[in-house]
């Protein structure tokens, strides 16, 4: 995808609420990509995580917020533990979940998961699941 | 030694195996475990946002039970729980207005919370209190012989300011597995995630990364594995199925909870394991190394 940096996003709302909800200076980030090294679910991604970082500091609200990434992170905290400029990134992948849970956007329907792994998954499982997905 | 005792849904339900055998085995050490009453889920999983305050309700209800049950401490046995419960504990310990405020939100609790409860895991229990070395002489069958993988996965060790050892080198199961005169299996995957919750929608990324975890732990030699959280526990042995019906050359690895282990070592009756709630039968095994009785 194309992305065209710009003054005007750079200077977002967007920027300031994920600052605000995960309460990390998302500028203390200095791109050596450890976090994206270390994630045991890049496969998956389609932004890596140092590339979120990077995203949202430049403002680019859509593409951060529509990308599979912060769905597929699940707090496992292995970016936490090893950043060497101590950025929380586990709080800022939740703090951008977040701000499309908060619209009543759900990424699961809890109605669409079937009978069937209803009563085959563990309680842990589907309250995490919702808490992670659901608003 | 006595101690209040937070179970959590999941050993209520699916992980009995992992309650009964914790239970019977921390009784034939002497250590009461008091199911505290009327205890609530956890949360599950800690809140990461900074003003989302009404989810940590879940978790400092508990520990407002724990002291009006006239208790300092509480111990926990699924590493989910553990993880939301201490977090919790460390938020409101730090942050006194976001503790005034919860206190506030919790207008109807007789009990106003301040921090005072200290929130351990039953490995802890054994490692700090009990003593690794004091369990190794009041083991009855070792466990000799018996190739062992510990999986730790994320929240036993992460954040490290939460984590009950080092979260890059973890010794603490491997220091267990020696009490109880198992062989220690060194492998890559111990600390790596398993998927979680991804196993309600997406069961496929369950698949390959629990396929990877149990592999490296096979080509390493372990013979089983075992670990402290029943989300993992879920993930790493029920969907052995699925890891088979997508890769033909998975042999299988039966999965332990540490406690079951445990409570084999102290000579308990294999009843209190309850191995038959275990996704892959580790009788057989068990069997063949001698350390349950034939059928």
């Amino acid at each position: 995808m194309r992305t065209e940096i710009s003054i005007k996003n750079t200077k977002s709302k967007f920027l300031d609420k994920v600052e605000e909800l995960s309460g990390e200076n998302i500028y203390a980030c200095y791109q050596c990509g450890k976090c994206s090294a270390g994630c045991p679910s890049i496969s998956e991604m389609d932004i890596s995580p140092n590339e979120i970082i990077r995203l949202v500091q430049l403002g680019e609200e859509k593409e951060v917020l529509n990308s599979k990434t912060i769905w597929i992170c699940a707090s496992c905290f292995t970016c936490v533990t090893r950043c060497p400029k101590g950025v929380d990134l586990a709080k800022i992948m939740e703090s951008l979940r977040q701000i499309t849970l908060r619209k009543n956007v759900d990424y699961v329907n809890p109605l669409s998961i079937s009978k069937e792994v209803l009563s085959q998954v563990p309680q842990i499982a589907l309250i995490s699941s919702l808490r992670k997905f659901s608003s | 030694m006595k101690i209040s005792y937070f179970p959590g849904c999941t050993l209520k339900t699916m992980a009995k195996n992992f309650e009964d055998s914790a239970l019977a085995s921390l009784s034939s050490l002497d250590i009461e475990m008091k199911e505290f009453k009327r205890w609530n889920c956890c949360g599950t999983v800690y809140s990461l946002t900074s003003d989302d305050l009404i989810h940590q309700v879940a978790p400092i209800r508990n520990l407002i039970r724990v002291k009006e049950q006239k208790d300092t401490r509480v111990v926990t046995l699924c590493s989910m729980c553990y993880n939301t419960l201490k977090r919790a504990n460390k938020l409101v310990k730090e942050d006194s207005e976001k503790l005034d405020k919860l206190n506030n939100l919790m207008d109807r609790e007789d009990v106003k919370y301040n921090g005072e409860v200290e929130v351990l895991h039953l490995l802890e229990i054994l490692k700090n209190e009990v003593g690794f070395s004091q369990i190794a002489k009041k083991i009855k069958i070792p466990l000799k012989g018996l190739k062992v993988a510990p999986y730790y996965g994320c929240l036993l060790l992460r954040p490290p300011e939460v984590g009950i050892d080092d979260p890059e080198r973890p010794t603490i199961l491997k220091d267990f597995l020696g009490s109880v005169g198992a062989e220690a299996i060194d492998y890559p995957y111990e600390t790596e995630c398993c998927a979680s919750y991804h196993t309600v929608v997406n069961v496929d990324l369950v698949v390959e990364r629990a396929y990877d975890i149990l592999n490296s732990a096979i080509n390493r030699g372990a013979e089983v594995i075992v670990l402290s959280c029943p989300l993992c526990g879920f993930n790493l042995d029920n969907r052995q199925k699925e890891i088979k019906e997508k890769f033909s050359d998975f042999k299988g690895i039966p999965i332990f909870y540490f406690t079951q282990l445990l409570a084999l070592s102290l000579g308990l009756d294999e009843k209190v394991c309850r191995f038959e709630l275990n996704f892959v039968d580790p009788r057989p095994l068990l069997r063949s190394k001698h350390l349950i009785g034939e059928v």
